[in-house]
This record gives structure tokens, sequence and C-alpha cells, in this order.
């Protein structure tokens, strides 16, 4: 067992089967199409977490069911959850899966991230903090916290 | 001209492009736009320029004049120009604080305030220039003199806030110095013994009932406050997506050569739906804001309460839905004759707009 790990012995869950998205025959290329809740797990489901090899599908820090899009309104929010409820990796979770979003979603949309009530001891902390676009703006600018999310991130690129 | 009888619109007179990533801050130089000195005023944005932007007398059009950059290293956050309108100091996530001065139409960085140990957030001169304040995510506040040859010493570091300080202000006529923060308070700070003795003489704090006295703070983040012209009221605006007024006897102020204690006098809420970043109050008493849901919003005092004793105090003047792409993050009114207004986005964009009355 490796010492020093937040959580050393993470469950890992299986991944959720792929689904090919269906296109109509008729299809307009021109025609605007509408983000999903579909659409936005696929985007974060393979971002890796911080401190081990598994995605954040298989570690159900994150699932299709805690996605709530409107794309009318152009909004979405995550819920996810960490692993353990001290988890100090929180709030890199939170930073990866908004900057992901930030990179894939139109600039129009609006984007909340939080951590599923009740799961995390420093819960209002931390959602405060993911949600305050400056201190986010600040921490991307930070090259340490950048090389980490930028690690988490490059999977979900694949 | 009276305001709440009148109709207005909101006319966009120019977009400016240049700026690379998000815009967070602009000031307008105060002593332009007056006695026909061409419009002036300064941007900052994430990609870590200043740029400083003017009216063409000629074709009435804005161009960039000048971009301020190699000095900071990271996000500029915040800009203000001297009252004299001679300086202009740029507030960096790189930590420090840059002072340029304006020779010949080529801006030099003539200091650098180091000091703060991480991002500093906005800057704000006192009214006769002599003092400079800062605040950082650090927790404090300073507050630097200004001594001949551009030098400048920190007379005093403030502690008291539990979080980052989001912005300070001067108040505009009196050397009280005013801070908002990410611990959703507000507060007061005052030279008590004059020999740069600065303490914090109040705090506006959160909803509490404090011996009996209920205290109707906000309930996150407040991002901006400003005041009035005769700064007896003072406007916040927060991530609880509210403003508050704020007011103060000005007589007692006087009186005690200065500071007296600040109290809530309204609430406006209902009409942002995400956070709002900036507020700004004109003399002609309109108040802007603007907010992370792309809007832009005006509210003036509520003269006709339709008999009611308890209407509210403020009303919405009119709103501007899609003023941005993205989220408004500044928003100014200009010195001078004009009723100029301009707003900076996350979209990198500028827009100058003029409130008129609709012509008939």
């Amino acid at each position: 067992m490796v010492s020093g790990l937040i959580n050393a012995n993470p469950v890992v869950y299986e991944k959720k089967e792929r689904r090919v998205r269906s296109a109509p025959s008729d299809a307009d290329e021109y025609a605007v199409e509408s983000i999903d809740q579909q659409e936005v797990f696929d985007h974060i489901r393979d971002i890796k977490d911080p401190e081990h090899p598994y995605s954040l599908e298989e570690l159900k820090v994150i699932s299709e069911d805690a996605i709530e899009v409107d794309d009318h309104r152009s909004y979405v929010r995550v819920t996810f959850t960490p692993t353990v409820e001290h988890c100090t990796m929180a709030t890199i979770i939170g930073l990866c899966l908004r900057v992901k979003l930030i990179r894939s979603l139109p600039s129009r949309y609006k984007v909340d991230i939080r951590v599923a009530p009740g799961t995390h001891s420093t819960e209002a902390a931390v959602n405060k903090q993911l949600n305050d676009k400056e201190r986010v703006a600040a921490a991307l600018e930070n090259p340490n916290l950048l090389d980490m999310v930028d690690e988490c991130l490059a999977p979900s690129y694949e | 001209m009276e305001l709440e009888d009148g109709r207005f619109e909101l006319r966009e007179i120019q977009k400016l492009e240049g700026h690379t990533d998000r815009v967070w801050s602009l000031a307008w130089n105060p002593v332009t736009g007056v006695a026909g000195i061409p419009y002036v005023f300064a941007s900052c944005s994430g990609d870590k320029t200043v740029r400083i932007w003017e009216q063409s007398p000629s074709t009435a059009s804005w161009e960039c004049k000048a971009v301020l950059e190699d000095t900071h290293t990271r996000t500029v956050r915040s800009c203000a120009w001297s009252p004299s309108g001679k300086l202009l100091a740029t507030g960096s996530f790189d930590a420090t604080t840059a002072i340029w001065e304006n020779v010949g139409g080529d801006y030099e960085c003539v200091s650098t305030l180091e000091g703060h140990e991480n991002e500093v957030k906005s800057v704000s001169w006192n009214a006769s220039g002599t003092l400079l304040a800062t605040c950082a995510r650090d927790k404090t506040v300073w507050i630097w003199e200004g001594e001949q040859g551009n030098e400048f010493d920190c007379v005093a570091v403030l502690q008291g806030h539990t979080q980052d300080v989001k912005m300070v202000q001067w108040h505009p006529t009196m050397d009280i110095l005013f801070s908002c923060s990410y611990d959703n308070t507000i507060k007061v700070w005052a030279d008590e013994g004059g020999d740069d003795d600065w303490a914090c003489v109040q705090t506006l704090g959160e909803p509490n009932n404090c011996a009996g006295f209920l205290v109707s703070g906000h309930s996150s983040t407040v991002w901006a406050l400003s005041f009035n012209h005769s700064g007896d009221k003072m406007v916040t605006c927060s991530d609880d997506l509210t403003l508050k007024i704020w007011g103060v006897d000005t007589i007692s102020a006087q009186s005690a050569n200065g500071y007296a204690p600040w109290r809530h006098l309204c609430t406006i809420s209902g009409y942002h739906d995400r956070t709002i970043f900036s507020v700004h109050w004109s003399r002609e008493d309109i108040i802007a804001s603007g907010a992370a849901d792309d809007a832009i919003r005006f509210f003036v005092e509520n003269k006709d309460k339709d008999g009611l004793v308890d209407g509210p105090l403020y009303k919405l003047l009119m709103k501007e839905e899609k003023a941005h792409d993205m989220d408004v993050n500044s928003v100014q009114w200009s010195p001078g004759e004009k009723r100029l207004l301009a707003s900076a986005s996350d979209d990198g964009t500028i827009k100058i707009w003029e409130l008129a009355p609709v012509s008939c």
C-alpha cells in the first residue's frame, strides 16, 4: 500500500458503455446542435483523478445524472462526489472540470461546479472557491497548478 | 432633466477590440472629456497588458493610443488614474503595483510597488492624490504615500479581513478608506490619530442579530463599491446577487472630523441572476451595475413610491440584457458633460454606451 495518499484504496467502478450519437438521416449540417447531458458527460468522463490512474467516471466522482444542462439558457451545472469527505483534492478536481468545460463548451455557456451536498467536510468553502472566477483565473496562472490540471486532462483529449 | 419622468435608451456607440483575453477593469482619466480635452480611459486584461484609449476629436471614434506591456508578468486586474490624471496605477496578479506617467504621449513605468505576498486585486487614489491604497489575496490592505520623484513609501499595512480583499476605494472627499472582501464584509478604515495610525473603525458584516441590532450585510463575496457624488451614500454589489445601499450622516461625519457610522438603507434584489461584479454611481445618481449574467442594469432612487410608506427606495430604470457575449466585469461612467458608460467583459471587448433620452 502506498502511503501518503488521501484515499489509498478507492473503489473502482466499470465504465459506462459509450453510446454512439444517433444522427438523423436528413440532418442539416448547418443546423445548431443543442448540447445535452450526454455531450457534457463525454467531455469530462475521461478526466484522470489527481492521485489515481483512474478516470473520474471509474471512481464515480462524476456521473451523467449529476449533470444538469439547460441549452436554451446556456447553463451547465456539474455536481461531483469526492471519494472521501475530507479529500484535499476536491478543489483540483473541481478546477479540472471547470477548465475542461471552458475549453470544450461554447463561450456563451455559464458553468457552475459544486461538490454533492453532504459529501465534503468543507463543502461551502470548496464551492465558493470553485465559483470565484478571479481565484480560478489566478490559480490557472500558477504553473504548478496548471501542470497538475493539464496532466489530469490529458487522457480526455485522446 | 427629470430622470424618472423621461424614457431612456442605451445606445451602443462603439465596440473596442484589441485585448486578447478577458478585460477585467477600466478607468476614465478624470481630467478628460472637459474643456475640449478628448476623452481618455485605460483598460486592463488577462493578456497582461494595459491599453490606453482616446476619442479622436475629428472622427469621434475611439482608438487605442498605447499598449503598456512587458512590465506586469501576469493578469493586470485593476487600474486607477490619480486625480490630476497624470499618473496611472495598475495592480497585477504578479503581486506588484506599477505607476505609469504620461510623458509626451508615451507611458513610462516610473515606479513599481512591491510588498504584497500574492495577487493585487485593486488600486485606488485618495481625493488629493497623495495616498494610494492596494489590496490582495494575502488579506491585507496597504496604504502608500507618494513622495518626491515618484517614490512611494508604505505607511500602513491593514489587517482585519479574513479572506482575500477584492476592492479598495477611498471616500470621494475624506481620507477614509473602504475595502470589500471574499469574507462577505466591507471594512471602513480611518487614520484616527492623524499620524498614520490607521485602524478599522467599522465592519459592515454578514446578516446577523448583534445585540438586538439587525445588521443587513451581504451573504457572499462583496466584489465592488461606489459612492454617490456627495459621499453620503455608498452602493456595494455581491455574489449574493444583491446591491446594497448604505448611508452616513454627513453632519456628524464632519463634526467628528471624518468618520461616522454607516448604516444599511436598502437592498436591491431580484434583478441580476448571476454574480454582480461591478457597480458605479453617476454624478446624476444613476447606479449602473454589470454582472456575470452578461447584463448591465441601471437603478435610480424611487421618488414616486405610489403612496406606499414601505415602497422600494430604488427602482430599475432600464436594463441591457445582452450587453456583452460573456460576463460584464466592469462598468464605469465617464467624467465630463456626456452621459457615457464604458463596460469591460470576459469576451475581450470594451463597449462605449450613451444613455440618452428617447427622442419623440
